[in-house]
């Protein structure tokens, strides 16, 4: 089959490989009809998450149709699926308690051990991220190998366009938990840094659950209208003092509750300092939580923080003592897809939820390394680029 | 070794294995056997199902050979006796009998190699309810002598050099195997398959 694979920094190409087979009972194989790029492959494609290997097949929101399934899975050929980011068993505690994410069994056994001594204890299983969630082989490929897929694929009706429901594998559920992680209450104001589709996803959540007023933070005008557009007041921090700029729109409270959609940006997580510190088992490299020390200083006493940001590393000058006297909770994690998926699909067929306005670009797959050129150059007017199998040239 | 702070820490209702100054049990087991070195593996893990399920698995010493990744095969012999086949590379095989030396029903397994055996070991699978509902603890004690020469180079190999690292892979699979029945894997080609020097044509 076609897979897009990585090479190095940059370096990202279309090549030939072996199609997937059925190795255990639950497994199932999906022919992919359509994969997106997701802002956080830019991070593998920019070389700073450690652990992924030349040839690895990239991708992790994706769907398609079953072609073939273990005697284990629930799933039957022919079905259209989309498939979450996070591979989750469905038997271990962690499953039990609806936290897909913190999966113990998906991470197979002998991949598990370099994020045990990073962070104490194994990550979970995903797709096309590099060794440390597993090794497995992504969607931005013909076919990918579902494992466990009696536990996270959903079955997507007719009636549904891909580009529709394609978002369920990650980014909406994504941004439906941080909204969720706001708590929030009548008459709540939510600001949100960051207006990638995650922020974005965020605030169409927020509004859906019931926020007051949503303010969105960025810099780049495209996004900020997006958001804008969306029924969010938006602040361009290039031009205005962010936390000044909350504190008087918010009538000198500050918001109720904020959220956190950048991360660790691309800066700190740095490969020489985590392989260091997968080596050495002491330390992992600095991330720059320069918007996570924004949000907890910006926030109302006894508000809410959520962070769907990723971090990867440790942080340094977080507001520890903000954080303390405000009596702040701060909610995190990879998110528990498994559990959105049905809720959110119900909502999209409902017209309730709206996922095609953030695709900016559609490509044939085999265009995928131009895909990544693209995102990563021109990140105001490139939002979402969808990767189409079916396709030969790009429409 | 500075005994009475090892004594001391048995007033914590934490596992001897958290001490902050630690009995050199290796040794003392080696000397308790007469062999010249031991080194010692300890790992404890939660399985979520109920306990006679997991002993009864384990018990049956067949099933080993389906989680531990070096063993190739026990066979159950007479009595309490059973024969182990560690997979080795070339044409060389390693391979011992063990005894059964404790069997409490539901609770704990432990178990010596007989003598002449190609690598001495002796271990110890204590069973626990976890907190209700939570399944559960299967503790691993394992003492090996570690072999030299030839032997000790392909033992070396075979364990990474580190039998914690295989004892904590083996305990995840049997985890894995009892709770999902499956266990997982991300092996090129074909449970995921790359390009690159992996590639076709």
């Amino acid at each position: 089959m076609r897979a897009l694979t990585w090479h190095g920094k940059h370096d990202v190409r279309m090549e030939t490989v072996d199609d997937p087979r059925i190795v255990n009972p639950r497994d199932a194989i999906v022919r992919i009809t359509s994969t997106a790029i997701c802002g956080s492959d830019l991070h593998l494609y920019d070389s700073y998450i450690p652990t992924l290997h030349k040839g690895d097949i990239l991708g992790h929101e994706f769907m398609g149709e079953v072609v073939e399934v273990g005697p284990g899975s629930t799933l039957q050929p022919g079905q259209r699926v989309v498939v979450p980011f996070v591979i989750a068993c469905g038997k271990c505690f962690f499953c039990g308690k609806q936290q897909f994410a913190a999966c113990d069994n998906s991470n197979p056994a002998e991949k598990a051990d370099m994020s045990e001594v990073m962070y104490g204890y194994p990550m979970t299983g995903a797709f096309g991220y590099s060794h440390l969630t597993g090794g497995y082989a992504g969607g931005q490929a013909e076919y990918v190998r579902v494992p466990y897929s009696d536990v996270g694929p959903i079955v997507v009706p007719d009636g549904l366009e891909d580009d529709e429901v394609l978002f369920l594998s990650d980014i909406l559920p994504t941004g439906w938990m941080a909204a969720e992680n706001c708590q929030v209450e009548p008459g709540d104001t939510v600001a949100v840094w960051g207006c990638g589709p995650v922020g974005l996803f965020t605030i169409q959540s927020l509004f859906v659950q019931g926020a007051h007023r949503v303010i969105a933070i960025d810099h780049h005008p495209h996004r900020l209208e997006l958001a804008k557009s969306m029924g969010a007041e938006v602040i361009n921090y290039h031009d205005v003092k962010v936390r000044e700029a909350l504190f008087e729109m918010t009538g000198g409270i500050g918001p109720d509750a904020v959220v956190d959609a950048v991360g660790m940006e691309s800066h700190g997580f740095t490969i020489d300092n985590v392989l260091d510190a997968v080596k050495a088992t002491v330390k992992l490299g600095t991330d720059r939580p320069h918007v996570l020390r924004e949000v907890i200083l910006a926030c109302r006493k006894g508000g809410r923080v959520s962070i769907p940001g990723v971090y990867g590393g440790v942080g340094d000058k977080i507001p520890i003592g903000a954080l303390m006297e405000k009596g702040l909770q701060i909610r995190t994690g990879q998110t528990h897809v498994q559990r959105y998926m049905p809720q959110l699909l119900e909502m999209i067929g409902e017209g309730r939820l709206d996922t095609t306005f953030l695709i900016s670009h559609r490509l044939p797959l085999e265009q995928a390394p131009e895909g990544y050129r693209m995102f990563k150059e021109r990140q105001d007017e490139v939002t979402k680029i969808v990767l189409k199998t079916d396709w030969k040239d790009a429409a | 070794m500075p005994s009475e702070h090892v004594d001391r820490a048995l007033d914590s209702d934490a596992p001897l294995t958290a001490a902050v100054h630690q009995r050199d049990v290796a040794h003392e087991a080696a000397e308790a056997r007469g062999w010249d070195e031991a080194a010692l593996v300890g790992r404890t893990i939660t399985v979520n199902r109920p306990r006679d399920e997991v002993y009864a698995f384990f018990r049956d010493f067949r099933n080993l050979a389906r989680f531990m990744e070096n063993v190739e095969s026990v066979t159950p012999g007479d009595g309490r006796i059973s024969h182990w086949v560690l997979k080795a590379p070339g044409d060389r095989s390693v391979e011992w009998d063990s005894v059964l030396t404790e069997e409490v029903d539901g609770a704990a397994l432990a178990w010596e190699s007989v003598e002449g055996a190609d690598i001495k070991n002796t271990g110890r699978i204590a069973f626990r309810d976890a907190p209700p509902g939570r399944g559960t603890e299967v503790a691993a004690t394992i003492v090996y002598d570690p072999p030299g020469g030839d032997l000790g180079k392909l033992v070396a190999k075979l364990f990474q050099k580190e039998p914690k690292v295989q004892a904590r892979r083996d305990l995840r699979r049997l985890k894995q195997l009892l709770e999902t029945g499956e266990i997982s894997t991300s092996q090129a080609p074909f449970a995921a398959p790359r390009g690159g020097s992996h590639a076709k044509g």
